[in-house]
């Protein structure tokens, strides 16, 4: 009796595909919902960390300028860099791991639909915990690495320090939870024939970049934990005073860090493997060694970290090894790059937005690359570290690769995410826009770096030559500001457009082009059997060609997750766990353990729910 | 059709024009006195030599692969009604070629790197000239040991003598950076980090902390004045005068009221708390930069001011106005009481 | 969980439960966060400017004596209980599968006596220390020490509770044989735990 009712329930709610209202969304446990608000979210936060860096650039622009006072530079640095990684690349991936995974699988939603919802949650409230900071004045100021002993009570007395330990906590949670769901789901939900070496290479590099969260973020936790005993309790781990050692925090922080920049570009090197292929009408060339060069890198990318500390005096051993590690390094990312010209030599290109910032992707990575071999020098890297040239460096890889590459992805998903195709003619603008005002801004950091400049300063004297190179990359950034501008227009004129975008617009390989734009509930109302890689080429050549559009379906009598919201409740216990830890001097404990019980009542709800 | 030709044109020459602008800036390290790209000392030399090999072998890299990508671009473009591309998958020889060729160029970067890890880390002779380098939050400490020297924000080197610097911090990690010479080393406060170098050349050269360190991180600047070794020990012999009188010594008479005024207000106003003002057998751990040659110095407060009178005179009044956070405290000082203290210090010379 | 949803055994790429695959995620991700503490902990052996020491007497320049701190016969004691616990969860968990309601209840009482014995064997020692004079910020090795025991005590006492509202579900009729996966991935969590103690008894109590 009690399971016929269930069925129709079940029915019921299957058949109401859209449901609308805010209540729906804060309760929502879709993965493509999640997606979308993943993806809100982190551009929200992108076009935030984006006026940070506009408004260093103007202070920037000419010498001994006054435009920002260097506390408020400190701020916006150190808030620039901690948004533009924790709050906008990796949400931006989180995104596409959201939406794309499960369709590329061929599976109806991920493992833990409501874990799922909960990471978002924790997510949106990190980063607005963060942000708070600047109501109080006191946003992070100690960069976005916040090495020790700055960071100690002694030297900073503030809040700063405080809002960014706690808020990294808040979002590390966030990613730890979203890991273990892509990884089940990738290892657990594929589709039947779907073997790992058939998976997309969106699925693949997305798989490797879980391992990589898994076991990166609990370093960083366990650092920030002992940065917080140092702070709220007196203890010394980082205090030289009381025997500790500044330099521990390093070794930590960047056993954590290193992979995280894996993490970061890992998603990006992911898109561009499925953009390629598709609109050079060929497939991935080198689909294994694609494969292992990105298994070999995120083993690798553990043993690579004191590249970052060359100038700290290791000694001649370790700067050795550690040397040496990073040049191996090079080798598996050249392969890609390779592999990626190679699927594009002999096709018939196809030069559609997402294609060319595939290409754009390809063209600046090359130069972050070499500009990173050119650091893995010891020797060399003592001039060039801690100036302009990494700089350069990192933004060559983490802008002219991780965001030209997320924006190849959403160019390319974005008719099967909304149902609408964006405006070719804007987004060749927006791709020209971006790349001129990306290498204007970017490629004199090279120059200006080398010759002299240092990083995170807040101005610079006359009589250093500075001047000339500051002003182009200025107005560079200026170029940027605008391109992001064209993106906006772009989104809002075809957000108004109606819904009818083709299921397969580009003449897809994978099995996301299969069924509509956008998805039902449900995905797929028969979940595929795949035979090969490539599956969705294999079976249009199969039927001669081309694919009928897929017709919608009612989806009634399969089984979705029903909607909740002790996720949510559960991670406002968690924001409120770390404000109370925050306050903890004027607050007491009880405020703490009230929080905590909030989050045990959530997580308890959650588990004796039924799923549904 | 013709608006969008003239502008594929002319953004072009306007893109060629700022590429060559650029490259022309660039290119010309002599525009700028804190390069890395004009070294003037050994050690400075070998991490230069190093970059010229690195930096020879990425051009090559870039212009071949990007050159191959752009080629690809122009020879395989579509054309609509092209029939579907060959559908490789792959090929093991050149996958194999191009894994082992930049191995191979790494290798060949990687054993002048080895080497050159090993003559950076080597440790000086016992002729090296020590000085020790505190760093402070925002200023240089420097001390010669074999003189029994310290001074503050300025150091002078004799050219052609190995320096062996001895570095440490007396807060936060800063990093000593000297582009002309040699590179930078973090400095620690609970470890000593070393670096060398010999100035080859004479002059007076700047530097700046490469180690975010607080508020005032950008304005951490040090200046070395690289000396002839007979002008060196010159400037050593002077630094030697710079003591505390003998006890019981008749002071000399001072040079004029105003100095004598300003003399009185250096302790008055509590200055020589944080401030020696003797070079010789100075006391360790002082909270601000030892003023014993402050009168001759180029710069005040670590490169922020050019050292002029009124430019003294207004630290002396306002330093939160103009280096916000400094340690050193806005003590109400008049403007005359501020002459009097300028006439102090321009006579410490 | 609805009896609809565990009996609608979804075919998984691995043939094993999502919830299995996810416990072991979580705990191989745990291992990197004990890997770190326990690093830390080794890092910072000797390094204490103070004491009192784990392992050696010292007199404080006040004149104060200190012994050694560790007591050894009483943590090895807990350390066995642990042991022998994880030896108790398989039963209770064999129990379960088999439907055997007795040995699923009375094995897992076992397994939480154990488990809230060692946590009370903690606080004891925790306690005691702080009399003799080991505080938290005393010196590296008690910050150190309560830092990487202290996270393992929190694990051991969630454990714990884990598995108690597991016996409650047990004793409420509430576990047959379709649902011994909750128990299952309960007693991974508490393997695990207990494996991190066999790492952390001989670095922290035993090696000098």
């Amino acid at each position: 009796m009690a399971t016929r009712v269930l069925d129709q329930h079940q029915a019921h709610a299957a058949s109401h595909d859209e449901k609308t209202g805010l209540w729906s969304w804060i309760t929502t446990v879709d993965h493509k919902r999640i997606g979308i608000l993943y993806g809100a979210t982190a551009f929200l936060f992108f076009l935030i960390g984006g006026i940070e860096a506009l408004l260093l650039r103007i202070q920037l622009g000419s010498a001994e300028n006054t435009f920002l006072s260097p506390d408020l530079y400190n701020q916006l640095f150190t808030m620039h860099g901690t948004t533009m990684i924790f709050l906008a690349i990796m949400p931006l991936s989180a995104m596409f791991f959201n939406f794309m995974i499960p369709l590329l699988i061929g599976a109806r939603d991920v493992a833990f639909p409501r874990l799922n919802a909960f990471s978002y949650w924790v997510f949106l409230l990190g980063g607005l915990f963060l942000n708070a900071s600047f109501l109080f004045g006191a946003a992070p100021d100690q960069g976005w690495f916040g090495y020790a002993n700055l960071t100690s009570k002694q030297y900073s007395p503030g809040l700063n320090v405080d809002f960014w330990m706690l808020g990294l906590q808040i979002l590390g949670i966030a990613s730890l939870a979203a890991a273990v769901n892509f990884f089940v789901t990738i290892v657990n939900m594929r589709a039947p024939g779907m073997t790992l070496m058939r998976m997309p290479m969106f699925v693949w590099m997305s798989f490797i970049t879980q391992v990589l969260l898994l076991l990166a973020f609990p370093v960083i936790t366990v650092a920030l934990i002992l940065l917080m005993y140092d702070r709220f309790f007196g203890s010394a781990f980082f205090v030289p005073s009381g025997g500790g050692d500044p330099l521990l925090w390093q070794h930590l922080f960047w056993i954590f860090g290193h992979p995280e920049v894996y993490i970061l570009i890992l998603p990006a090197f992911g898109i561009v493997s499925e953009v390629l292929p598709v609109f050079s009408r060929k497939p991935l060339f080198g689909y294994a060694a694609m494969v292992f060069s990105g298994v070999f890198i995120a083993f690798l990318g553990f043993g690579v970290w004191s590249h970052h500390m060359f100038s700290t005096g290791m000694g001649p051993l370790a700067d050795t090894f550690f040397a040496l590690s990073t040049m191996l390094i090079a080798i598996p990312t050249g392969v890609k790059i390779f592999n990626w010209i190679g699927t594009m030599w002999g096709g018939s290109l196809q030069y559609r937005t997402p294609m060319l910032f595939a290409i754009g992707f390809i063209a600046m990575f090359i130069i972050g690359g070499l500009s990173g071999v050119m650091h893995s020098s010891p020797p060399a890297d003592l001039q060039q570290t801690d100036t302009y040239f990494v700089v350069a460096h990192f933004h060559y890889v983490l802008f002219g690769g991780s965001i030209f590459g997320l924006t190849a992805g959403a160019y390319y998903w974005w008719p099967k995410m909304f149902g609408r195709m964006l405006n070719e003619g804007l987004g060749k603008v927006h791709f020209w826009l971006m790349l001129i005002g990306f290498n204007l801004t970017f490629f004199p950091m090279h120059f200006v770096g080398l010759n002299g400049m240092p990083r995170r300063v807040y101005t610079y004297p006359e009589g250093l030559g500075f001047e000339l190179l500051n002003q182009v990359e200025t107005a560079g950034s200026f170029v940027l500001g605008v391109a992001f501008l064209v993106f906006l227009v772009n989104i809002f004129q075809t957000w108004r457009k109606p819904r009818n975008a083709p299921a397969d617009p580009w003449n897809g390989a994978t099995l996301e082009w299969a069924i509509p734009s956008p998805p039902p509930e449900f995905n797929f109302a028969e979940i595929p059997t795949v035979h090969g890689r490539d599956a969705l080429w294999e079976l249009k050549r199969e039927r001669g060609g081309t694919l009928p559009e897929p017709a919608r379906v009612s989806g009634a009598g399969i089984h979705l997750p029903n909607p909740s919201y002790w996720p949510l409740v559960t991670a406002v216990g968690i924001l409120a766990f770390f404000v109370t830890l925050m306050t903890l001097a004027a607050t007491g404990i009880w405020p703490v353990i009230a929080s905590f019980a909030l989050l045990l009542l959530g997580v308890y709800k959650w588990a004796y729910e039924p799923a549904g | 059709m013709l608006l969008r030709t003239v502008a594929r044109c002319s953004s072009r020459w306007v893109t060629a024009l700022c590429l060559l602008a650029l490259v022309l800036a660039g290119c010309s390290p002599e525009n700028y006195p804190q390069t890395t790209l004009l070294p003037r000392g050994d050690f400075a030399r070998i991490a230069d030599d190093l970059l010229d090999t690195t930096v020879k072998w990425a051009i090559l890299v870039f212009v071949l692969v990007e050159g191959v990508l752009v080629y690809a671009i122009f020879r395989f473009r579509g054309k609509p009604g092209d029939p579907e591309p060959h559908q490789t998958h792959g090929n093991t020889t050149v996958e194999i070629i191009w894994t082992v060729v930049p191995a191979l160029i790494l290798a060949v970067i990687a054993v002048p790197t080895v080497k050159a890890i090993f003559e950076t880390n080597a440790v000086p002779g016992k002729d090296a000239l020590t000085i020790e380098v505190i760093g402070h939050q925002w200023w240089w400490e420097f001390r010669y040991p074999e003189y029994n020297l310290t001074t503050a924000n300025e150091l002078h080197v004799p050219i052609g003598r190995m320096v062996s610097l001895r570095m440490g911090s007396n807060d936060v990690i800063h990093s000593f950076w000297v582009p002309q010479f040699a590179a930078k080393r973090d400095i620690f406060a609970n470890r000593e980090t070393r670096m060398w170098f010999t100035a080859e050349v004479e002059g007076d050269y700047p530097g700046q902390c490469a180690e975010f360190c607080g508020i005032q991180h950008g304005r951490m600047a040090h200046r070395i004045k690289a000396q002839k070794p007979a002008e060196f020990q010159a400037w050593v012999a002077h630094m030697q005068a710079l003591g505390p009188k003998p006890a019981g010594a008749a002071a000399p008479p001072a040079p004029s009221p105003r100095y004598a005024e300003g003399e009185k207000l250096f302790t008055a106003k509590g200055c020589l708390a944080c401030h020696s003002m003797v070079a010789v057998n100075a006391p360790k751990g002082m909270v601000g930069p030892n003023l014993a040659n402050v009168g001759g110095r180029s710069y005040l407060a670590a490169g922020t001011l050019k050292n002029t009178d009124e430019n003294l005179a207004r630290w002396i009044r306002d330093p939160q106005g103009i280096k916000k956070g400094v340690l050193m405290p806005n003590l109400g000082v008049t403007e005359s009481e501020a002459q009097a203290l300028v006439a102090y210090l321009r006579a410490h010379k | 969980m609805t009896a609809h949803a565990q009996a609608a055994h979804l075919e998984t790429s691995t043939g094993l439960d999502n919830r299995k695959v996810a416990i072991w995620t979580f705990i191989g991700s745990e291992c990197m966060f004990f890997a770190t503490l326990i690093s830390n902990y080794m890092v910072n052996k000797g390094k204490s400017l103070v004491g009192p020491f784990p392992h050696e007497p010292w007199t404080s320049p006040a004149g104060q004596h200190f012994e050694p701190i560790f007591e050894i016969p009483l943590v090895t004691l807990g350390t066995a209980l642990l042991l022998f616990s994880s030896l108790f969860v398989v039963l209770a968990l064999s129990g379960a599968q088999r439907g055997n309601r007795k040995a699923l209840i009375g094995w897992l009482a076992a397994t939480i006596a154990c488990g809230v014995f060692f946590v009370g064997m903690q606080v004891y020692e925790f306690t005691h220390f702080l009399h003799r004079g080991l505080g938290f910020t005393t010196n590296l090795f008690g910050s150190s020490f309560y830092t990487l025991t202290g996270f393992h005590g929190t694990h051991v006492t969630i454990g714990v509770l884990w598995l108690a509202t597991v016996w409650v579900d047990a004793v409420r009729g509430k576990l047959p044989p379709s649902k011994s996966l909750n128990l299952e991935m309960a007693a991974l969590y508490w393997h695990f735990v207990d494996v991190v103690w066999i790492i952390i008894f001989p670095v922290v109590y035993l090696i000098k």
